[in-house]
């Protein structure tokens, strides 16, 4: 249990500390919300009152408090680009993109890189091994975003399968939803897969030269069985820690695919917040990709004691 | 309805066309209004989308900043007058204006039955309403409303037996162009989340950084417009972005193509020319050294070389200019200031000589990064600058740090930016009297403030358009800074869509747009 109390601490202690971090690191640049949004017609008199009426007249440590206060019950207070939206609401509309694109790109992932892995190590230097392995270094070394362009140009422009840029709602049409994230998903999935390929199965040969395989092959197990239902459990064990990062990834926003797409995500409304000067948004944003990672990262520890308790 | 300034367009690539030889772009005379609803061609119904590339800073007409705003809000909002796509001013909301000679009084006779979205009329409440809160004049001003200062002649506005009277403290005889500003009802507060208004269409929902969603309005004062039955205005993050969708058939519309893509698309779309009706300029701060010199300015002007710089970045298209004005205000533009400086590499190395400065000198050009083509041509100007022995450098900004280092802090050395307008010729000279604190570029000449306070009192169309010349006159002697051009539109249109209008102003209008049958 102490195990468990200390490793809540860390989680408690590292996301206060990023949230200090990132509203210091915001109050040092240059420019603020009231100029931004007075543009060309900013005078002085005028950049005061707006500054007053979004709080920036107070000292930092009192707005600090008060938005750790907020951020706490969710409350992040209102955006200054969109006056009439809570920053809250603003992620919340962005969330289901991200989090469509990270749960199918991750199903992806899952579903076709551990029978690959799997097949593909079964025969070490084989003829499946090597075809696997360098498709998987030829896919890996693709950036997302040239994969994200030949995508859209293939089944956008030229099949014109689906409409680059066009989003449903999941509550409008579930198929409509899914059919306008696969793509992208896609585009994020592949380089990954192939990454997880390689690793599962670095994994595998690994396990598959311990001496409990020699014993199970002794005690009369196929080569298949030996692989299914003793180094299968094995191997996983660090394709854990490699998937919870690619979770954590994805979730955080895949500003470069969503950028690629048009996809109005939480990358897309990070990037354009911060170019906005929407200082509320930014925070919060900055945040949420922190409380996501330390988050996965948690749970993937408590994963892996769970299956593994000697760690 | 449109106001503003610096040209805030586009993201990554933009526009241009026209060439300098006679396609001025400005009017495309064939849309549907022109054929006054008797046209067989086109059908009523369909919704199209348009692809804009910078997203709405606000809702509420009287509070929106960005000249990308108003182009879309002006399918929601109409004025007491708007502006036909000739340049004319033509009653809306308003059915008649009349401007009393001293220039003191403006009379607007209301036109019966005009509806706002919500069902009440249009009452000469809501008209002082409107026009006292972008006057600044409602009691205690909303400080994000964006206060017009032409409008601080404003003396009174009284409600008349058919109308509204505006009557102003001193002459102002070329306030009409202001008077394009939206009307909105005066017991109505919600205008930031759901605006109302009376223009052809009406707001049905908004998503920052996704979409804005108009349908028709059914009660539109002007018979048989709008054609459409809905407009989605999808905001792309960027052109390329846009350019994919439309290859991809997405969008209907879309304003801000670059020459490159518009090459691509001609067989899929039609290609629309037009102007931007912006004055791009290599802007000098003429409080810094070197540019306190008139010579020097002069020597960057002498060793540009316009038609080279749109021959580059917009394949030719785009006009040149000599001055603070662009060609589509026809009647106080000056096209013999054109030619003033001519390209001279062998002039300007004499000027700089002349000035002190035998061995050229060095600045930097400030150049916000959002804007693509403000880049592109920083590059060839600095291309250009070398060949006369002046070394510039290109320092990339943020939109944001531009507005509060260079625009409001004048702490720059030259910068290259787009400068916009109402259809008043005071407004886009606004930059450069002295005291005011929209010169950005510390431009001082006391001749120049005198002729332009003047200018503005003058009630006399002749006398008047002498004057504003004379401003450009003394702009261009001045080399105040060295103007390139005022770059040019490409739009590509759906083919089966008609009706696609530009205006001497920066505006979408989806109301003359139809489906041909």
């Amino acid at each position: 249990m102490n195990y468990y109390l200390r490793k809540t601490i860390i989680f408690a202690v590292t996301l206060f500390c990023v949230a200090a971090i990132n509203f210091l690191l915001f109050t040092v640049i240059p420019g603020n919300a009231a100029l931004s949004r007075l543009g060309t017609e900013a005078t002085p008199e005028k950049i005061e009152q707006l500054s007053k009426s979004y709080g920036l007249d107070k000292s930092i440590p009192e707005r600090f408090v008060s938005w750790l206060g907020g951020a706490v019950t969710g409350d992040f207070g209102m955006s200054s680009v969109y006056p009439t939206r809570t920053v809250s609401e603003l992620i919340g509309k962005r969330l289901p993109v991200t989090a469509g694109l990270a749960f199918i790109s991750l199903l992806l992932i899952i579903i076709i890189s551990i029978p690959i892995g799997l097949v593909g190590s079964k025969k070490p230097g084989g003829i499946i091994d090597r075809i696997t392995d360098i498709s998987a270094l030829a896919f890996m070394s693709i950036p997302s975003f040239i994969l994200g362009i030949v995508i859209t140009v293939v089944f956008g422009v030229v099949l014109r399968w689906f409409v680059p840029g066009s989003y449903t709602a999941p509550s409008e049409s579930f198929f409509g939803y899914v059919g306008c994230l696969i793509f992208p998903a896609l585009s994020i999935a592949i380089p990954k897969t192939a990454m997880t390929v390689r690793f599962l199965k670095a994994s595998v040969r690994r396990e598959l030269s311990e001496d409990y395989v020699r014993t199970a092959r002794a005690k009369g197990n196929t080569r298949d069985e030996v692989l299914s239902h003793h180094v299968l459990k094995n191997s996983l064990l660090p394709v854990i820690t490699f998937i919870g990062l690619i979770v954590a990834e994805v979730m955080a926003g895949s500003i470069i695919t969503e950028k690629v797409f048009d996809l109005d995500g939480i990358g897309m409304l990070l990037i354009s917040s911060i170019s906005k000067r929407d200082m509320n948004v930014v925070q919060a944003v900055v945040m949420y990709i922190a409380a996501t990672v330390v988050t996965v990262n948690f749970i993937v520890d408590m994963i892996y004691r769970k299956v593994d308790p000697r760690t | 309805m449109k106001k503003k300034l610096i040209s805030f367009f586009m993201i990554l690539q933009i526009v241009i066309a026209a060439a300098l030889c006679g396609c001025t772009g400005g009017t495309n005379g064939d849309g549907p209004e022109q054929q006054s609803g008797s046209d067989s061609s086109v059908r009523y119904g369909g919704k199209i989308t348009v692809g804009i590339t910078q997203d709405l800073d606000s809702l509420d007409p009287h509070k929106a900043v960005a000249a990308g705003t108003e182009e879309v809000l002006i399918n929601i909002f109409d004025g007491l007058i708007k502006v036909a796509s000739n340049g004319d001013f033509v009653p809306a909301v308003a059915s008649s204006y009349e401007i009393s000679e001293d220039g003191l009084k403006y009379a607007f006779t209301l036109r019966k039955g005009v509806k706002f979205h919500n069902g009440k009329e249009v009452t000469a409440e809501d008209v002082i309403y409107s026009l006292k809160r972008v006057a600044g004049l409602d009691g205690t001003p909303d400080p994000e409303v964006l206060v017009k200062s032409a409008f601080s002649v404003i003396k009174e506005i009284n409600k008349t037996e058919d109308g509204v009277e505006v009557i102003l403290s001193e002459p102002a005889t070329e306030l009409i162009g202001f008077f394009t500003c939206s009307i909105i009802p005066c017991d109505y507060d919600a205008q930031e989340t759901a605006p109302v208004g009376c223009g052809p269409f009406k707001f049905v929902s908004y998503e920052p950084m996704r979409s804005i969603v108009l349908e028709k309005n059914e009660d539109y004062y002007i018979e048989g417009v709008p054609y459409l039955d809905g407009v989605t205005f999808k905001i792309s993050a960027d052109t390329d972005a846009a350019f994919l969708e439309l290859m991809a058939g997405g969008i209907d519309i879309f304003p801000y193509l670059t020459a490159d893509q518009a090459n691509q698309l001609k067989e899929r779309y039609n290609i629309e020319y037009g102007t931007m009706n912006l004055v791009q300029a290599l802007f000098l701060n003429n409080a810094r050294e070197p540019f306190t010199d008139v010579r020097v300015r002069q020597a960057i002007c002498y060793a540009l070389d316009r038609q080279g710089i749109l021959n580059v970045v917009a394949e030719g298209r785009g006009e040149v200019i000599g001055t603070n004005m662009f060609p589509t205000f026809s009647r106080y533009y000056d096209a013999s200031l054109v030619d003033k400086y001519p390209t001279d590499t062998a002039m300007a190395k004499k000027l700089l000589a002349d000035a002190g400065y035998p061995d050229g000198i060095s600045f930097t050009i400030t150049i916000p990064s959002n804007y693509d083509f403000h880049v592109k041509t920083g590059e060839v100007i600095v291309e250009q600058l070398r060949a006369a022995g002046i070394d510039a450098k290109i320092k990339l900004v943020e939109w944001s740090s531009w507005l509060s280092d260079v625009y409001a802090g004048r702490d720059f050395e030259s910068t290259i930016i787009g400068l916009d307008s109402e259809l008043a010729p005071s407004d886009i000279l606004r930059f450069y009297p002295s005291d005011s604190s929209k010169n950005f570029i510390n431009y001082s000449n006391s001749e120049f403030d005198e002729i332009y306070a003047k200018a503005k009192k003058t009630a006399d169309e002749g006398e008047k358009t002498r004057l504003y010349k004379r401003l450009e006159a003394i702009l261009t002697e001045d080399a105040a800074s060295a103007y390139i051009q005022s770059p040019a539109q490409l739009v590509a249109v759906n083919k089966e869509i008609t009706g696609y209008t530009f205006y001497p102003v920066y505006v979408q209008d989806m109301s003359t747009v139809a489906y041909l049958k």
